[in-house]
């Protein structure tokens, strides 16, 4: 962007886009999303505080120890790194224009990601049945507001993607499909990036305490 | 100068379609699932003998994985988007790290300069 000096008139300056040059279509998107992304960090930030504030008044409810089944969560989080990798093959697909592979590693990545919210929704299921709900006390709360949140957006994700599907299926390939999957790349990595932060602090730590 | 931000945005539309090879995605994957089984084993067979160093190398691990992640996965580098997104990664984690450290010190003193239960029980 050129900002205009112009020494002709009366020697003063001008300052104004003297040249407003049209942008492709989606120039700006990915940065727009990145900047999104952040702002989603944010929450998840304010999540994390909340939880590292509320995390250990049980009030003389369950702890973690006795409620979190470590190898479950470790089984949650192969899922949710599978799923990484898969979608990274499905971009890798499609910058080589293989249509037919895209939408089959995109499949597979939303397979993991259903297993992911499966699971996920077992366990929670499982405490709260064991009368571990939200209610019960202040870790709790803070607990499924935090794992909830990031499930909650795992499932937007897996809406998404098969949005998605459908749009590669009916148009294929085009510019604009390029960049919605991008799009939904970079939150899906997002995510995952979120959830090594809920393993360690909400899982590891919880149970280590 | 205007031929300069022409050429900048040529290079954006370039890298668009340039993010990452098999083998960088195959690599951030290795390392994070190693990154991953270790604090994991950690945890789970008590291996170190302390709980406070168990803590502080899981901690660890986490944020290199974050690093991992978001060199090999979400591709960041200081030069995509004319650095504009690492600019915003860099005021998010300076907003991060301010409200997540700034909760806990907050809270944890507020805690500490309460009224121990046991001074209240004795004022009935």
């Amino acid at each position: 962007m050129t900002i205009a000096v112009n020494p002709t008139q009366s020697g003063e300056p001008l300052f104004y886009l003297a040249d407003e040059h049209p942008h492709p279509e989606g120039y700006s998107t990915s940065l727009g999303f990145w900047i999104y992304l952040m702002s989603d960090c944010l929450i998840f930030a304010i999540l994390f505080a909340t939880f590292g504030v509320l995390g250990s008044n049980y009030a003389a409810g369950p702890a973690p120890k006795d409620l979190f089944d470590l190898s479950l969560v470790a089984v949650n989080t192969s899922m949710l790194l599978l799923s990484s990798i898969t979608y990274g093959f499905a971009m890798l697909t499609m910058a080589q224009n293989r249509i037919g592979q895209t939408q089959m590693w995109l499949a597979i990545t939303g397979l993991f990601g259903l297993a992911f919210i499966g699971i996920e929704l077992t366990e929670f299921a499982h405490m709260i049945h064991e009368g571990a709900t939200p209610q019960r006390s202040a870790f709790l709360s803070a607990f499924f507001t935090l794992v909830g949140t990031h499930g909650l957006h795992v499932s937007c994700g897996l809406i998404w993607l098969v949005t998605l599907m459908v749009q590669v299926w009916k148009f294929g390939l085009i510019e604009a499909n390029r960049r919605r999957l991008m799009c939904l790349s970079m939150f899906w990595h997002f995510l995952d990036v979120v959830w090594i932060g809920v393993f360690t602090f909400v899982y590891l730590l919880g149970v280590l305490r | 100068m205007n031929t300069d931000t022409h050429a900048a945005h040529a290079d954006h539309h370039h890298d668009d379609h340039s993010h990452g090879s098999l083998s960088t995605y195959l690599l951030g994957f290795v390392l994070s699932v190693v990154l991953t089984a270790i604090p994991f084993w950690l945890v789970m067979s008590g291996a170190l003998p302390s709980k406070q160093i168990t803590a502080l190398v899981i901690m660890a691990f986490a944020v290199v994985q974050i690093v991992v992640h978001m060199i090999y996965f979400l591709h960041m580098n200081t030069k995509s988007e004319n650095g504009w997104s690492m600019m915003a990664l860099i005021f998010t984690i300076v907003m991060v790290v301010i409200a997540l450290s700034g909760s806990l010190w907050v809270m944890n003193h507020l805690n500490s300069n309460m009224m121990p239960i046991h001074e209240m029980t004795g004022m009935k």
